[in-house]
């Protein structure tokens, strides 16, 4: 596979905006899942909600796109220098050679629950005012990112429920290899809304504390919310220091609409593939950055997988504890997680977790350890059996 | 910039007034009257049984046209990565999820809400073909099969092997019709190969373009084209079934649309 340069990231979750507070987090294994009423649900819900996006003003050209999503979207590209990063790269190669591949479950999907909750008793119809395009169609915070910078290339929305940004790569990559493109905008954004925290609480996965990956005792997810932004380019001329994109490897599980496969070979496969197509062997992986949701079965799944895969001594870890579960952007944020943790030599220990769970052998990190890394692995798998695993690989020593 | 050829292998449709290619190419010739038709969709045999019994227009259109463009291409189903591509996905099951949540009971179904991802049609599909290779599921909007097309061609190219898309929409109830006016659902599958193989039908090459799209002569057509994501591929189809060389620009989106050449 042809490598893609990280040219350019930046983080936005309940851990806070930007990659330092991110870093931070991580570090003194911080986390920011807090127990609340959030929108008019009607019981206590722990969730990693970002703070202040009640307050983000859309910029003005953009108003029609407001929503909670797009306002996280907006907030997310804010940090870090990133919008002028794009700039230059839309510069160096015209607004039509930069494409937009964003991962999103359930993009601005709230604003049509409010909306439901206001039509007009009469008709039946939604308020005037509620912008269906701009806000609740899964496309809609592509379409808003494309329009913020301008660009003119190809876009589009990957929605497969939980491993949608990380999936977003691969397309990326793709794109570029065809050369149809020179660069590309990836990440992903999704936001806190009743259909996944009455949906998830429906299938009774939600937990009534702040999650425990791989914990002996875990009993479900937080639902958490994100935005992750990368900029992908061609990896030319790597200098040391570089993050690169190594390996994607997806693959369906073709068992069950919302349980994995008990083995975890769905998994297993998208793992092996994404090693295959770095040129790397499972004892090259310094760290795997779990999907770990905590359900009993998800993590007893991707345990199975690991364990088969990489014996028991690679260091893993979910930073779900820290961030809840971003559900469309998890896969994004942990991928860019996985860049922050190259490019700072840092291995999370996980949040959350106080026993850990005696039947999963693996080197569960419940301390974070601080050392040189050089490949990493991410895990994402998602609703509908949609597994994607990604290796990024820092250049040099 | 043009990509690399792509060889057509299999093709289906399934739309208003159009229940089959077989039924679709004289109409989208001109050779006969086109009449738009309430679409019939039957449950897919393949699905388990209880599968079979919950499933919706979504996942019934898609599977439809997923495994009929299997079988032209005289492909199995198991063998191909594979492409959804959907403006809104299942929009009835939407719609009665925003329903519940506006009630003051909100139960929400577990099925509901696991049939709400807009993956839900591609996980039924691995289910029923027992297909363990990528899938994904995309959105764009009105870009929707431009989408669909362009990461099935790149996706065929990338893993050396043929993939399956399939672009499908479903229309909204109201309140959501009145503000996504879908008339009907309509579903477009293809078998895209990166190497010509006995079962290739077509060449084909895509670039971006500026131009104008091509448009449809049939007014009813061209309403279809312009009202349902997916039908913005009906003059490539066209040309298609006219079985001869040639060129169309099919929208995708509104500043970057997609130049076809067509050989045989």
């Amino acid at each position: 596979m042809q490598a893609l340069r990280l040219s350019a990231y930046t983080l936005t979750s309940a851990l806070g905006a930007g990659l330092a507070s991110h870093l931070d987090a991580l570090r003194r294994q911080r986390g920011g899942i807090v127990r609340k009423r959030w929108e008019t649900v009607e019981f206590d819900v722990c969730v990693g909600e970002v703070a202040g996006l009640d307050e983000v003003a859309l910029r003005q050209d953009l108003a029609p796109y407001d929503c909670r999503n797009n306002r996280l979207a907006q907030l997310g590209l804010e940090q870090d220098g990133f919008i002028p990063r794009v700039r230059q790269a839309v510069q160096r190669y015209g607004a039509s050679r930069v494409g937009v591949f964003l991962g999103s479950s359930t993009s601005g999907i709230l604003s049509s629950e409010v909306a439901y909750r206001q039509r007009d008793p009469q008709s039946g119809a939604l308020p005037p005012e509620h912008r269906y395009r701009e806000t609740h169609n899964a496309y809609s915070v592509a379409d808003f990112v494309r329009s913020f910078f301008g660009l003119a290339g190809p876009a589009a929305v990957v929605s497969t429920a939980c491993s949608s940004s990380a999936k977003v790569f691969g397309t990326a990559q793709r794109m570029i290899e065809a050369g149809l493109i020179d660069a590309a905008i990836v990440g992903g954004v999704d936001t806190l809304c009743l259909t996944t925290i009455y949906g998830f609480s429906s299938l009774q996965l939600v937990s009534s504390n702040p999650c425990r990956p791989f914990d002996g005792e875990r009993d479900g997810i937080s639902v958490g919310e994100g935005a992750a932004f990368a900029l992908l380019e061609r990896a030319e001329q790597p200098q040391d220091g570089d993050i690169l994109l190594t390996g994607v490897g997806e693959s369906s599980d073709a068992y069950h609409m919302s349980s994995p496969h008990p083995e975890g070979l769905g998994a297993k496969a998208a793992m092996a593939q994404a090693l295959q197509q770095a040129g790397l062997a499972p004892g090259d992986i310094d760290y795997i950055n779990l999907h770990g949701t905590a359900t009993p079965s998800n993590d007893a799944a991707e345990g199975a997988a690991v364990l088969a895969l990489f014996g028991n001594a690679t260091p893993c870890s979910s930073t779900k504890g820290h961030t809840g579960h971003t559900l469309g952007a998890a896969g994004g944020i942990e991928a860019l997680i996985c860049a922050l943790a190259l490019d700072n030599g840092v291995m999370p220990g996980g949040v959350g977790t106080q026993q850990l769970d005696s039947r999963l052998q693996c080197n569960y990190l419940l301390t974070t350890v601080e050392r040189p890394l050089r490949h990493v692995l991410n895990n994402s798998f998602g609703f509908g059996g949609s597994n994607c695993s990604l290796v990024f690989t820092r250049v040099g020593a | 910039m043009s990509t690399a050829t792509i060889y057509l292998e299999g093709l289906s449709l399934l739309g208003p007034g159009m229940n089959d290619w077989a039924e679709a190419a004289p109409r989208l010739l001109g050779q006969q009257p086109f009449q738009a038709e309430e679409v019939r969709l039957a449950a897919p045999a393949i699905l388990p049984a209880t599968e079979r019994r919950r499933a919706g227009t979504a996942v019934k259109l898609s599977m439809a046209v997923g495994l009929a463009a299997v079988e032209d291409a005289g492909a199995e189903a198991a063998q191909l990565p594979n492409v959804f591509s959907s403006t809104g996905g299942d929009c009835e099951n939407c719609h009665s999820l925003l329903e519940v949540l506006a009630s003051s009971e909100r139960m929400v179904s577990p099925t509901r809400f696991h049939n709400s991802v807009h993956n839900a049609p591609a996980g039924y599909w691995g289910i029923a073909t027992q297909c363990t290779e990528a899938s994904t599921s995309l959105c764009a909007y009105d870009a929707t099969f431009g989408a669909g097309l362009l990461e099935t061609v790149t996706q065929a190219h990338s893993a050396g092997k043929p993939c399956l898309l399939i672009s499908f929409d479903t229309a909204y109830p109201e309140p959501l019709h009145a503000l996504r006016p879908i008339p009907y659902p309509l579903g477009v599958g293809m078998v895209l190969s990166p190497v010509r193989t006995a079962a290739s039908k077509a060449a084909l090459r895509l670039s971006f373009s500026q131009e104008a799209p091509t448009t449809m002569d049939d007014a009813q057509l061209e309403a279809l084209r312009q009202s349902i994501p997916s039908a913005r591929c009906l003059p490539l189809l066209r040309l298609l079934a006219s079985g001869q060389p040639g060129r169309v620009v099919i929208d995708y989106l509104d500043d970057c649309r997609l130049a076809i050449e067509l050989t045989a």
